[in-house]
Formats: structure tokens, sequence, C-alpha cells
């Protein structure tokens, strides 16, 4: 069977992230190693014939092999996420084909570069892949994850996140709260904007390759911001999600 | 829940006893049944439980897509910010003679309505877009193109490319937009120009677009160098590489 035929993926595990995102632990009958940033598209096939396919990032990192998680944000009458969110349980099977796209990917080689990784909301997930791979393949090409959020709320992977800086001082979380931050928060407390973006760059000593993911403003301000601080654009990766994602 | 294994053996006896796909038997919706026993038979040999279509639609829907009413971005890297005054656009590669224009003579061309839905690998589809620019037809008249020139590569500001074959641009079936919904195409969406292809996925509808180079041999683009289909028909769901005939 080709990498990109179809497959009964079995659902093993839900698990809760935040109110709104959910991530699926599927066991896959024939695992092909992705890389991070890689996704896999789900198909739903209704009684009456009637398919649909979203794509979703793959979360979970190569070395976990013969199962992928995905981590699904609920979008508002979303006719794949509601049923995901909704009629799915441990046990039930899915269908899905991938790993796919060769662009938005992080190989982690033992060479890599600096790695500047930007997330806008659920935009993470495939940053997140990149992040558990550097830790299982234990990496230290100096890192930083400027995760904006609007409220403490939406942070997905929060505790891993907190507790994979902490036990890695080449690697940095700067979390970005753009509505509402916790009491007491010193960091960082409005849109991502070109000064931020310079203050984040002063961390590294050579220039990074950068990765950013999230919603389409976020994308086109940070993309623009950074290429006006002088990084190249082919440095730059971008992958835009809108409210039509799901 | 019911899990949707028991249901499916149920089916999968039925399909076999009439040994007849799915997509046939809804076909011949005609087969003399029980209207109770063709729903019985109508699912496909697996479905997920409870799942319905949420969005009826009006329009046709390739196989996959489901339609917004958003416009969504994508693209693989920042949004180049072109100069009118720097703005070209050539006809280049296997023509007697290449063909250059700056911002100001591309306007002065024939300019046209188009309406067409549009349909993204990323599996949203868009109805009714409306778009004015200059029809490939019209811009072809500039150029003598050489008779082995049969495929074409679309080359953006900021590096992108997309291939497709010359008769896919031809007899009304692809123009350079300007404006989107009465306004300048803005740069998120590929302003100043980009080309559009409305019958192919969306991402041979090169963004930034600043030339078209005829070639004698296909040749892969940016995304089909990374594995997306070479043609990207909607209708047939030609997503990568590996769904191309």
């Amino acid at each position: 069977m080709s990498k990109l035929d179809w497959q009964r993926a079995t659902v093993t595990a839900i698990r809760p992230e935040t109110p709104r995102v959910k991530t699926f632990t599927l066991r896959l009958p024939q695992w092909t190693p992705h890389l991070p940033g890689q996704h896999y598209t789900l198909r739903l096939t209704a009684p009456d014939g009637y398919q649909a396919e979203r794509s979703y990032s793959i979360a979970s990192p190569p070395e976990q092999t013969g199962e992928i998680e995905l981590t699904v944000e609920a979008v508002d009458d979303g006719e794949v996420s509601g049923y995901l969110f909704e009629g799915v349980g441990v046990g039930d099977q899915l269908e899905v084909r991938g790993p796919i796209g060769g662009y938005f990917v992080w190989r982690g080689m033992p060479d890599a570069r600096p790695l500047l990784l930007l997330a806008g909301g659920s935009g993470v997930v495939p940053l997140m892949a990149m992040l558990r791979h550097r830790q299982r393949a234990k990496l230290r090409n100096p890192t930083v994850l400027l995760f904006s959020i609007r409220t403490p709320e939406e942070a997905i992977y929060q505790e891993e996140l907190k507790s994979m800086a902490a036990a890695d001082d080449t690697f940095t979380l700067l979390l970005d709260y753009t509505r509402q931050a916790p009491a007491g928060w010193t960091g960082y407390h409005r849109r991502i904007d070109k000064a931020l973006l310079a203050e984040v760059m002063g961390q590294f000593a050579a220039s990074p390759e950068c990765y950013v993911c999230g919603p389409t403003g976020l994308v086109e301000n940070a993309a623009t911001a950074l290429l006006e601080l002088g990084l190249p654009a082919q440095d730059i990766k971008t992958e835009r999600f809108g409210p039509t994602g799901g | 829940m019911v899990k949707s294994s028991e249901r499916q053996l149920v089916f999968s006896f039925l399909a076999l006893a009439f040994t007849t796909p799915y997509p046939l038997l809804k076909k011949g919706g005609e087969l003399a049944l029980s209207s109770n026993f063709k729903q019985i038979l109508m699912p496909p040999s697996f479905f997920n439980q409870g799942f319905q279509r949420k969005r009826p639609s009006n329009h046709k829907l390739p196989p996959g897509q489901y339609e917004t009413k958003d416009f969504p971005v994508l693209s693989a890297g920042p949004t180049p910010r072109i100069a009118l005054e720097k703005w070209s656009f050539s006809l280049e590669g296997l023509v007697e003679e290449t063909k250059k224009w700056s911002w100001q003579e591309f306007n002065a061309l024939l300019q046209q309505e188009f309406n067409p839905d549009i349909h993204c690998v990323t599996q949203w589809s868009k109805f009714d877009t409306k778009w004015r620019g200059v029809s490939l037809d019209t811009l072809l008249e500039h150029v003598q193109l050489k008779p082995e020139a049969s495929y074409v590569m679309a080359t953006s500001y900021g590096g992108y490319t997309t291939n497709l074959p010359l008769a896919d641009l031809r007899e009304g079936k692809a123009f350079i937009g300007l404006t989107y919904d009465g306004q300048p195409l803005t740069p998120e969406h590929g302003g100043p120009a980009r080309l559009v292809v409305p019958h192919l996925y969306f991402w041979k509808s090169a963004k930034w677009i600043t030339s078209l180079r005829f070639m004698a041999e296909d040749e892969p683009g940016f995304w089909e160098r990374a594995g997306y289909s070479m043609y990207g028909d909607p209708w047939k769901a030609q997503r990568y590489a590996d769904d191309d005939e």
C-alpha cells in the first residue's frame, strides 16, 4: 500500500487540552515515520455516503512509533471537529491518510541551526511535533517558542512546555497573552509586533530558522516583521489557518 | 453509543448479497426496492456512525471539499509587497519574442468580469467569487508561441512557481486577476496581480504573478516538487502526486 492510501485508524486515547481543544491518539495499521510539521488528512463518511475531509497537523514526534496524535480545535459549527468532539470515543475507527507536506517541516538533524518557533493558538500543534522530536533526539540547538494566546485557558500543552523548558537550558518558552494574562504576569501582554520580535531575535547569537503557524493576521504580521528585521525570506516558513479550518 | 463496527457487519452482509458497490446503487436509485430497504442498502462499506452533512449546498462540491464564505489565506512564506512602479508581467520561454508589460500597460488591456467557483487543496471551496482581470486569451494574442510550447511555468514575486498545461490557460479557462470583490487585490490574496485558473486546485492560481514561461515539457513547480499533484484536478481529487493517474 502506498503511504497516501486511506487507512482505518483506531482511537486509543482522547485527551482534553483546553476547553476547546482535544488530542486524539490514533493507532495506525500502516504507520510511516513523519517529519515534524507534516499533517494527516482525516475523512468522515456519513451513512448516506457524504464525505468530509480536513487536514490536521501531527502533534506527536516520529519517535512515537505506530501511532500519531492529532490535536484538534473545535470550530464553531464545525462539521468535522464537531463530530470528533461529540461523536467519537476510544475504540472508534477513523479514516486517515498521510503523512503529507514537504515544506513546513523541520528535519531536526544533529547539526540543526538555531530555531525560532512562533505560534498563535492551535498553530502550536505542528511546532509541538518539532519540539517533541528535538527533545527525544536530545538536540541542543538554541530554540525559542513564542506562543501567542488570548487567555491562559487557551494554552495548549502548557505543562509539558513548561517542564520541557525547565529541563533544557537551550530551550526558552515565551508565552504572550494578548487579551487576558494570569494574575501577576510580567511577560508579554500584547499582540506580536516588530519590537517584540526584535527582542526575541536578540536572544539568538546566530540567525535562526523560523517557523510561524497561526491565524492569518498573526502570520502576516510576524512574517513581515521578521523580514524587516533582516531574516532572509527562505528562513521564514509559514502555515496559516483561518476560522474555516475545521 | 452504538459502535460503527456492529452496524457495519450488517451492511457488509447486505452489500455482499447484492455484490454491487455502493456508488452504483446510489446512481441506480430506481432499483425496485422498498424505500426502507434502499435506505439500509445505501451505506458505504465504512462509515462514521452518527456523522452527517451539516451544511447542505446548492452548488456542486468536488469530492472532499466543503463550502466556505470566507476567503482563507494560504502561502508558504512571507507575503511579498510589490511597488506598482516596479511591477512587470511577461510572457517568455518558447515564444518568438518575449512580451513584457508595466503595471500601467497591463491595466490598459481589455478587462473582463469573472465569477468562478474556486477550490483549494486544503478542502475549502468558495462559490461565485467576483474578479476583474485580463483573460489569458487576451494576453496570448500578444505573442507568437513556438510550436513545441505545451506547458507553462507560472513564476511569482517571492520565488513561488507552479506548472500547468498550456491548454488549461486557453479558451476562457484562466485570467490574471486585478480586483477582487470590486477592490484592488490585496497582497495576502496575491495582489497586485494573481493568476486565476479556477478549474484546478487553487495553488495553481499563482499569487504575485510576474511571468509565464512556455515550455516543451512539463516541469514541477514549488508544491509539485514537494509531492503535490502535477495537474491538480479538484473533480478527480488530484491533491498529491499519488493521486495522479
